[in-house]
């Protein structure tokens, strides 16, 4: 265990030097450059702001550069936010990003499981015909249809919670943006606990439990919901990529500081060093998760052996 | 004595398709849809992008013929509505083509081939995959010419195909070695043939499934793409586009909101309950 540990620990090396140098170069070679503005520069100006930005190099040089900057764990100067470096402007937002998306997994898994596992109890009932056709609803409807909507009925229809912002984290202004997150989460939470639940439930040791006489509730919460949730277990790793989609959109919608909107805005001004910047966190972050979700697995599952 | 007629794959699975009821009101909605998406904005006597200075925002069934009302410019929601389902549905169907040549190509080169080139074609197919889609889609946003939304949608499909790749690879590498297809070689069936009467039919099925769940995501990541100012421009409306501007009017104009998020959604769901029943009538076994 603790060596195929450390060998996947390693293993996430190669990967994420993949992904920054496929992103470098594509960014790079775009089209347009960040001082590109509506009103061309001046040819002198412009050349002199490359300079400084070490633009003017050659691109190999430029990319072991930043490899070198990376290793110190600096991402460079934005190049729209002046005066703000790349790694002040993610360390300004990403924890409130992150606290919002690790509540709202936290809220689907707390939702999403006792949900999937009703609808397994009652499989083939009105119950679980009802609940799966919310979560296949749950599932299609997407996030930038449910944030305004849940403005719409909380916020201006019957004035329960603020309709946007953020006023320094008040959990008031948390309750709508993380419901908006989680609520694709439970969806996908739910089937996947509901079809694992199901084959389990038909297995020989919930028969044997029952058998034995112990109470319904007992042979679910002490045999069965383990191995039932192997699955959603394994679907933590992309469910972290979906978070990191859906704080995009929530985050425009609600207005949050959150770091979300700087890939966008990053994109939209060419501003290099903020996309890259967020591409390497972000990568990092979501290789880690999918270590985490597989180290879990191992963890909950005994016939997993690593030899 | 009578013959029994064989029923063939295709056969079986219409079948067990025309018993779910939801796959096939899911399909027909599909395509009533459609239809009426190029047929609809013709029964308008507005066009997509005319301006109304006489009826702005106004709600549904609005006067001057504005059935579904119209937007802040006093552009009619029904006949921009209509066309985004168009351009939507374009947009999806042109990038799940593309990742599907790319994808069937490299899953099935990975699966005949074997070996080292297939471990060296997967590991890349991985690493592409610990990045999120959408990382690479707002990358490629930025490279390509935001005007040209039908040549992003080109890009972005062309670098869907990870999914399909692994799934005709699986497929390919199962089926290879199983013994109807040592049969076909022992009666001395050529290996196209082989490819083309044995392999392709059963590959097939998983791919048409998947055909299915891909055009949804698609729709959905050009809506995304939209709502986030990064996809379809003014003037031109595609679902997400209109969902942006609505969102922005809540407060004044909920319909803008709910009109095409209605079409969206029911979208969505259409092609996400015809996927499940398509998987359930063409791969029994997963059931």
């Amino acid at each position: 265990m603790l060596r195929y540990a450390i060998s996947r620990i390693l293993g996430i090396i190669p990967t994420l030097l993949i992904i920054i140098t496929l992103a470098f170069f594509v960014i790079r070679l775009a089209p347009g450059g960040p001082f590109d503005e509506e009103q061309a520069l001046p040819p002198e100006i412009k050349a002199n702001l490359e300079a400084a930005y070490g633009l003017d190099q050659p691109i190999w040089k430029q990319y072991l550069r930043y490899l070198d900057g990376l290793a110190h764990a600096d991402f460079g100067p934005s190049f729209k936010f002046k005066d703000f470096s790349v790694t002040e402007l993610i360390a300004q937002g990403l924890p409130i990003s992150l606290s919002i998306g690790l509540s709202a997994v936290l809220l689907g898994m707390l939702i999403g499981v006792p949900l999937g596992t009703f609808a397994a109890l009652k499989q083939n009932t009105a119950a679980d015909y009802t609940t799966m056709a919310i979560v296949g609803l749950g599932i299609s409807v997407p996030n930038f249809v449910v944030a305004p909507l849940l403005q719409i009925l909380f916020g201006l229809k019957w004035r329960l919670l603020p309709v946007a912002g953020w006023e320094g984290g008040e959990i008031r202004y948390l309750v709508l943006p993380v419901a908006a997150l989680s609520f694709g989460i439970i969806a996908y939470v739910g089937r996947l606990t509901r079809g694992s639940m199901l084959e389990v439930l038909r297995s020989n040791y919930v028969r044997t439990a029952r058998a034995k006489g112990l109470p319904e509730y007992l042979v679910v919460w002490r045999h069965a919901l383990r191995p039932a949730l192997l699955p959603v277990v394994s679907w933590l790793g992309p469910a972290f990529a979906f978070v990191v989609t859906g704080s995009l959109v929530v985050e425009t919608v609600f207005g949050l500081p959150g770091s979300g909107r700087y890939l966008v805005q990053g994109a939209i001004n060419r501003d290099y060093s903020l996309v890259m910047g967020m591409i390497v966190v972000y990568g990092t972050l979501i290789v880690i998760c999918n270590l985490i979700a597989d180290l879990l697995y191992g963890w909950l599952d005994p016939r997993v052996r690593y030899d | 004595m009578t013959e029994v007629a064989a029923r063939g794959l295709w056969a079986d699975a219409w079948r067990r398709l025309r018993r779910n009821r939801a796959s096939l009101f899911a399909a027909c909605f599909i395509l009533l849809l459609t239809l009426f998406a190029f047929v609809g904005p013709h029964l308008s006597p507005h066009a997509f992008d005319t301006l109304d200075w006489e009826n702005m925002t106004v709600g549904l069934g609005g006067p001057n013929n504005h059935w579904l009302g119209t937007d802040r410019l006093g552009r009619d929601l029904f006949v921009r509505t209509m066309t985004g389902v168009q351009l939507s549905l374009q947009i999806a169907l042109l990038a799940t083509i593309v990742s599907f040549v790319i994808g069937i190509t490299y899953g099935a080169i990975a699966g005949f081939v074997g070996g080292r080139l297939d471990d060296l074609m997967m590991r890349f197919v991985d690493v592409l995959y610990s990045m999120p889609y959408i990382f690479i889609v707002i990358i490629l946003s930025t490279f390509i010419d935001r005007s040209n939304i039908f040549a992003l949608f080109a890009a972005i499909g062309a670098v869907g195909w990870l999914t399909m790749a692994r799934i005709v690879r699986g497929q390919t590498l199962s089926l290879r070695n199983r013994e109807f297809i040592e049969a076909a070689r022992a009666i001395g069936v050529s290996t196209p043939q082989i490819v083309a009467r044995h392999i392709m039919p059963n590959v097939l099925g998983p791919v048409i499934v998947y055909a299915t769940l891909t055009i949804p995501q698609m729709i959905l990541f050009e809506s995304l793409l939209s709502f986030l100012g990064l996809g379809v421009q003014e003037p031109a409306a595609s679902l997400g586009s209109l969902i942006t501007e609505g969102a922005k009017e809540i407060e004044s104009a909920a319909w803008m909101l709910l009109v095409p998020g209605f079409f969206l959604v029911s979208l969505l769901v259409c092609f996400n309950l015809l996927g499940d029943g398509l998987r359930d009538a063409l791969d029994p076994r997963e059931r």
